[in-house]
């Protein structure tokens, strides 16, 4: 069997962004750009399972949609142990445009399971996963918190609103995972990083896709008043000020 | 012309996001000059049906099959679509949680329809369609264009007020025929979370950081938390090393919410995990470094240890209760 894992490129998670030509665009001046959390996490998953010989998993394939800037974290991402990868060459433009580059550039791989992060956390959209279940008519399951190959076939794990659910779906399908797929990331070895220079990405030219979305400007958070400070002597006042002045209890 | 709105039930009681998604697309459909019709999954009865009227529902749709009781994520897409159509819809709204988030891609791919996911308030512009959405982990926000004829928008949880109206809303029982054949998950297991507040429903949430020291001093932490009728939730690292359950890490890789009191206590207050509470209307930290930057998002502050703290907010909490 054969896992995708589709990766998106966003700006570390620490960044204080700032936007530029009136906030229309970020501005990526000093940014590090890193593979979407989620993306690591489904990898690295990705990765534990193939390295399983029991689940019959041979092989691990990333995909990405983005211009050439993003080959760091393509090679980052073949460093931390995937086969190959596959980059469609244009602008993420929207979620809609990204599924439908990869659902086209992949359609003919037979995967059998192609895993996507809940959300990226530049535009929190959570719904690339979905699309490319739509577009490739194949089964998703959203909300995965584990995984794993059980006589050949996908035992799943998902949170449901208001519980969990362990299921079986047939290959091949789409997993949107979430926290759980895996504990910690695994991270690049020095030999991982020499053995990257060589290995396979693909490089595909993007079809016309119309994306249905488009920013018009982004703006910065309210900010919010100064926080008041309560002596620690009368805590207690706090309950007070939360009934009476705030209003919330 | 319609606004339709997919509600939830949890064994056949409406959650409150379902008013507060049904208050949320009357008041669209109201812009729109048009109607708002809720449509509903699942065994519910007749009553419960009726309560979607009192927040502006001008017709009920509902729609039960066996082939519905297990959410399939193509299932459940082909049923919603086929009725968007039906009713003409200009807008279909969920929630943005778990189904939401599951369903909204293919509704959005079948439909072509733009998706405004997380939006947290009316739409700014009608033409162009244009909704508010949070991005980079709530860094920031973003007036983002849909430029389609049907819309998609997933309504974050709590950021709209319920509105309250009598409306003698038409209950109609439709049978779209549900194609069992396409089914493909097949749940082994479920495990419901009986009778605890989800964290995501909460309106008043107590969490604690690693400044908690131990797994052994939630006690009067999660006793506050009853106090206010609220739930518990905790940073990254404290569900990392098993203090608490996994369902409680709130932040950027955990929950996200937005309750209207998040009382952190022993919480730094990292850019990650204040990505899972800022959207919070209330923050208030308790932290013995009056330099941590929790204290910068807070309204409400108090520098000190937590563990001399908590005993005196369970303590007033208890006397105002008590009145
Ligand atoms: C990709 C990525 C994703 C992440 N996602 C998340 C996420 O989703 N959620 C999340 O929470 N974190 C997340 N993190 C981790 C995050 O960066 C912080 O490490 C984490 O939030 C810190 O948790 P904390 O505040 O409990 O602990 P600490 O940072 O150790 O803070 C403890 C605080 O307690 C205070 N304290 C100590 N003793 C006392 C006392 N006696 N009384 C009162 N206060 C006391 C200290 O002053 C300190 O401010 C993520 C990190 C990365 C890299
Ligand atoms: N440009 C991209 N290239 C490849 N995969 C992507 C891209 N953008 C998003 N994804 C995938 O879709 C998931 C959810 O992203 P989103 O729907 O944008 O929140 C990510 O975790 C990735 O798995």
């Amino acid at each position: 069997m054969k896992i995708l894992v589709c990766i998106s490129n966003v700006p570390d998670t620490t960044t204080k962004v700032k936007f530029v030509e009136n906030n229309t665009k970020l501005d990526t001046n000093g940014i590090q750009w890193v593979i979407n959390p989620w993306d690591e996490l489904s990898l690295t998953r990705a990765l534990e399972l193939k390295d399983d010989s029991s689940t019959g998993i041979t092989s691990v394939t990333v995909a990405h949609v983005g211009e050439a800037s993003s080959e760091p974290t393509i090679r980052k991402a073949l460093a931390i142990g995937a086969d190959n990868a596959i980059r469609v060459n244009g602008e993420p433009v929207d979620a809609y445009y990204v599924a439908a580059q990869l659902s086209e550039a992949v359609k003919n791989e037979n995967f059998d399971i192609i895993l996507c992060g809940i959300e990226s956390s530049d535009h929190n959209g959570s719904t690339v996963g979905g699309m490319i279940s739509e577009f490739l008519d194949i089964a998703s399951v959203s909300a995965v918190s584990s995984l794993s190959i059980e006589n050949g076939e996908a035992v799943i794990s998902r949170e449901i609103d208001g519980g969990k659910e362990i299921l079986t779906v047939p290959v091949p399908f789409v997993a949107v995972v979430q926290k759980g797929i895996a504990k910690e990331p695994r991270i690049a070895a020095m030999r991982g990083i020499m053995m990257a220079r060589s290995k396979p990405v693909k490089v595909v030219e993007p079809i016309a896709v119309d994306p249905l979305t488009s920013v018009e400007a982004f703006e910065m958070p309210e900010t919010r008043a100064a926080c008041k400070f309560i002596d620690p002597a009368t805590a207690g006042d706090l309950i007070d000020i939360l009934q009476n002045e705030a209003k919330v209890i | 012309m319609s606004v339709l709105i997919y509600t939830e039930n949890w064994d056949g009681k409406f959650k409150k996001l379902s008013f507060e998604l049904i208050s949320y697309g009357s008041k669209i459909a109201e812009m729109l000059n048009t109607k708002a019709i809720a449509l509903s999954t699942g065994n519910v009865d007749d009553d419960e049906l009726k309560k979607l009227g009192n927040y502006g529902a001008s017709g009920i749709l509902s729609v039960n099959s066996n082939n519905l009781n297990v959410l399939d994520n193509r299932t459940f897409v082909k049923v919603i679509s086929d009725i968007a159509v039906k009713e003409n819809a200009k807008v279909v709204l969920l929630a943005n949680n778990n189904t939401g988030k599951a369903l909204a891609p293919g509704l959005s791919v079948r439909l072509k329809a733009g998706v405004g996911a997380g939006v947290s308030k009316l739409p700014v512009s009608l033409d162009p369609f244009t909704v508010f959405k949070r991005v980079f982990s709530g860094n920031a926000y973003a007036r983002v264009v849909l430029n389609t004829d049907i819309r998609i928008i997933t309504l974050a949880q709590n950021s709209f007020d319920l509105t309250e109206t009598d409306n003698n809303a038409s209950i109609n029982k439709l049978d779209p025929g549900v194609d069992g054949s396409v089914v493909a998950t097949q749940v082994k297991e479920t495990r419901k979370q009986e009778g605890k507040l989800l964290l995501t429903d909460a309106e008043i949430v107590v969490s604690g950081g690693r400044g908690m020291k131990s797994p052994d001093n939630w006690g009067p932490l999660t006793e506050l938390a009853d106090l206010l009728g609220g739930a518990t939730a905790c940073s990254r690292p404290v569900s990392d090393e098993g203090w608490r359950p996994h369902e409680e890490h709130t932040g950027q890789t955990g929950k996200i919410i937005a309750p209207n009191l998040y009382i952190a206590i022993g919480i730094s207050g990292a850019t990650q995990h204040l990505a899972g509470v800022s959207s919070s209307k209330y923050i208030v930290a308790v932290n013995s470094d009056k330099d941590a930057p929790i204290f910068e998002a807070a309204q409400y502050g108090i520098v000190g240890d937590a563990m001399k703290v908590l005993p005196k907010l369970v303590e007033a909490a208890k006397n105002t209760r008590g009145k």
